[in-house]
């Protein structure tokens, strides 16, 4: 696996904005001083008239979005999710969400893997605080070829959408060629009935990881990718739930309120018994360092997974 | 301005005044006194300034008006109901629920509302996206937004207004409904935001101060920022809150109060005395 190319979903975003501009003469982007960082850099070379440099007012950068989707236009707001989602969520709420404005917040630097800024910096909210805003679609991709097509498939979609990058360069597993991304519904990306591993984001490879060194040792998991946060694909997690018993959530944001509460409240409502462990950040805030060793440190690693899944089976299917 | 056309905008901005206060009344709440010191601007803009159709409020190429003081939604809702976007029965209906007229504007529901409001500072950088947008499709609508001065206490009507300025949107017309008042007393006392014409220059506007109940000054203000070019025009428009009802004239008591049957009578008197007088 060593040989695997690795990038940032943040680039991702920056490539697709480029080439899609061109097929969408009503896409702008807005950024708050941060295009270097946000990869929105690639579409202001291309595309100069129609890249808007809010300044540091993130704020008032989500509501001149609304007012230009108002008219018509497609706005791609980006910042750091910290401050996308943490600083502007009033704005995001209401200029944006109560007016199911057609605009796409795209929020890098999601989650730890942020690394050396810190905890200031390592937004861990973000998907509970867009998860609770009505009729907000939120799009956590797991590649570069899945970040892409996700961010296609925001501009295709009229209204609100958030899309969640990462910082640090990851694996890209799926093939461009054969990908289909689809809003709202989950990939299975290794069949199994012991246990199903529901992974989103960075963690998804992670996940994959994890399953093919337990299927080493005897455990046949399921990986389940979970790119939509909401609209959630509750069919295919409880059908997981269902058919193995178990599930472990693995995902770069706070257990609380991300995908392993989405999951638990799933399975629940079904009335299914499955127990639920999730892999995340534990109600704490993060700290600086070299990104995967934080990960690490965290335990959003593939060890960590496998270590988990393997108390997991013990305690619920023993 | 022509006398009649004076009298005959005074005479919707009464009407307007009498169908923002029996809102209020219906609705035993809501914002009373900034509805009342807005009416003015609102009559002008929307009975002899903007370029809109009631019978077609998504037109392409409309004139935008924001009311970024969205608590001031009664005076909006009577002023869309006295220009014919929908039925003047519509405002007993304010704040209840099942009907139309929502607490703050809302877009989706209310024909006639170009944006969404309520949350203060918001509705101004809407605004500014919305001149923006024409600028960037070379379309030559203007947008017209009133803030509270109370309002411009939030950090992001300075977000905003640096934004105006940096973008040169010239087509961007803002008021600052300056009636002195906010709702726990003057603006002066609370966390004052003065001076505030001053304040407005150094972010790059042009600012121009106006009596808010003066027509030919309003009309005065709105030509002189349309010639403006190159930078956004702010209209510092010093207004009586309450306006027309004597009891709530400078009243901060009346920022967010419901009159009972009474008072609602005693503003009925008032405003109809205006009215009288006005088509004595």
């Amino acid at each position: 696996m060593a040989d695997v190319i690795k990038k940032a979903t943040r680039e991702s975003y920056g490539e697709a904005l480029a080439e899609l501009g061109a097929e969408y003469p009503n896409l702008v982007v807005l950024d708050a001083d941060l295009s270097k960082s946000t990869k929105t850099d690639v579409f202001k070379k291309k595309f100069p008239e129609r890249f808007i440099n809010c300044g540091i007012a993130e704020a008032n950068m989500m509501s001149i979005a609304a007012g230009l989707a108002s008219t018509g236009m497609i706005p791609f707001a980006s910042s750091f999710a910290m401050f996308a989602a943490g600083r502007a969520f009033e704005q995001v709420r209401n200029s944006i969400g109560y007016p199911h404005m057609n605009v796409k917040i795209g929020a890098t630097h999601a989650g730890i893997s942020v690394g050396e800024d810190g905890a200031t910096h390592q937004c861990c909210e973000d998907l509970a605080l867009m998860r609770a805003i009505p009729g907000m679609v939120i799009l956590n991709p797991a590649d570069h070829v899945e970040a892409k097509a996700a961010v296609k498939a925001a501009v295709e979609y009229n209204g609100p959408v958030y899309l969640r990058f990462g910082r640090l360069a990851v694996p890209v597993f799926n093939d461009p060629e054969t990908y289909k991304f689809e809003i709202g519904k989950g990939v299975t990306l290794r069949e199994g009935n012991d246990i199903s591993i529901i992974a989103t984001g960075l963690m998804v490879w992670e996940a994959i990881k994890a399953a093919d060194a337990l299927k080493e040792q005897g455990i046949n998991a399921r990986v389940i990718n979970i790119h939509t946060i909401k609209p959630f694909d509750k069919e295919l997690v409880v059908k997981a739930a269902r058919e193995t018993g178990a599930v472990v959530t693995v995902e770069e944001h706070s257990v609380i309120g991300g995908l392993g509460e989405a999951v638990s409240s799933a399975i629940c409502e079904e009335g299914v018994a499955c127990g639920v462990v999730k892999i995340g950040v534990q109600d704490r805030f993060g700290v600086s360092g070299p990104a995967l060793e934080v990960l690490k440190a965290f335990g959003l690693d593939s060890e960590n997974i496998v270590a988990t899944v393997k108390e997991t089976v013990k305690k619920f299917k023993a | 301005m022509n006398p009649d056309v004076v009298k005959q905008l005074s005479i919707h901005a009464y009407q307007i005044r009498k169908g923002a206060v029996t809102a209020v009344y219906s609705a035993k709440s809501g914002h009373p006194g900034g509805s009342l010191s807005v009416s003015d601007i609102l009559t002008y803009l929307y009975f002899h300034e903007m370029n809109i159709d009631p019978q077609n409020p998504q037109m392409e190429d409309r004139d935008r008006f924001v009311l970024s003081k969205g608590h001031c939604a009664p005076a909006l809702y009577a002023t869309l109901a006295e220009r014919g976007y929908f039925s003047k029965d519509e405002l007993t209906g304010l704040r209840h629920y099942g009907r139309l007229l929502q607490g703050h504007p809302d877009m989706k529901t209310i024909p006639g509302v170009d944006m969404s409001t309520g949350s203060l500072g918001q509705g101004v950088s809407t605004a500014c996206g919305i001149a923006l947008s024409a600028k960037l499709r070379n379309k030559d609508y203007r947008v017209y937004s009133v803030l509270g001065d109370g309002e411009i206490e939030e950090g992001q009507v300075w977000e905003a207004a640096m934004f105006a300025s940096h973008y040169k949107l010239d087509n961007l017309c803002i008021f600052v409904d300056n009636n002195g008042l906010q709702i726990d007393g003057p603006i002066s006392t609370v966390c004052s935001p003065e001076p505030i014409p001053d304040k407005f220059k150094a972010f790059g506007f042009h600012v121009i101060e106006i009596n808010a109940h003066d027509y030919n000054e309003i009309e005065a203000a709105v030509e002189e920022a349309k010639k403006t070019k190159g930078q956004p025009t702010a209209i510092i428009a010093h207004s009586v809150k309450g306006k027309g009802v004597s009891f709530m004239e400078n009243s901060p008591a009346w920022h967010g109060a419901a009159p009972n049957g009474e008072q609602y009578e005693q503003a009925m008197k008032d405003l109809d005395a205006h009215l009288a007088e006005l088509e004595g």
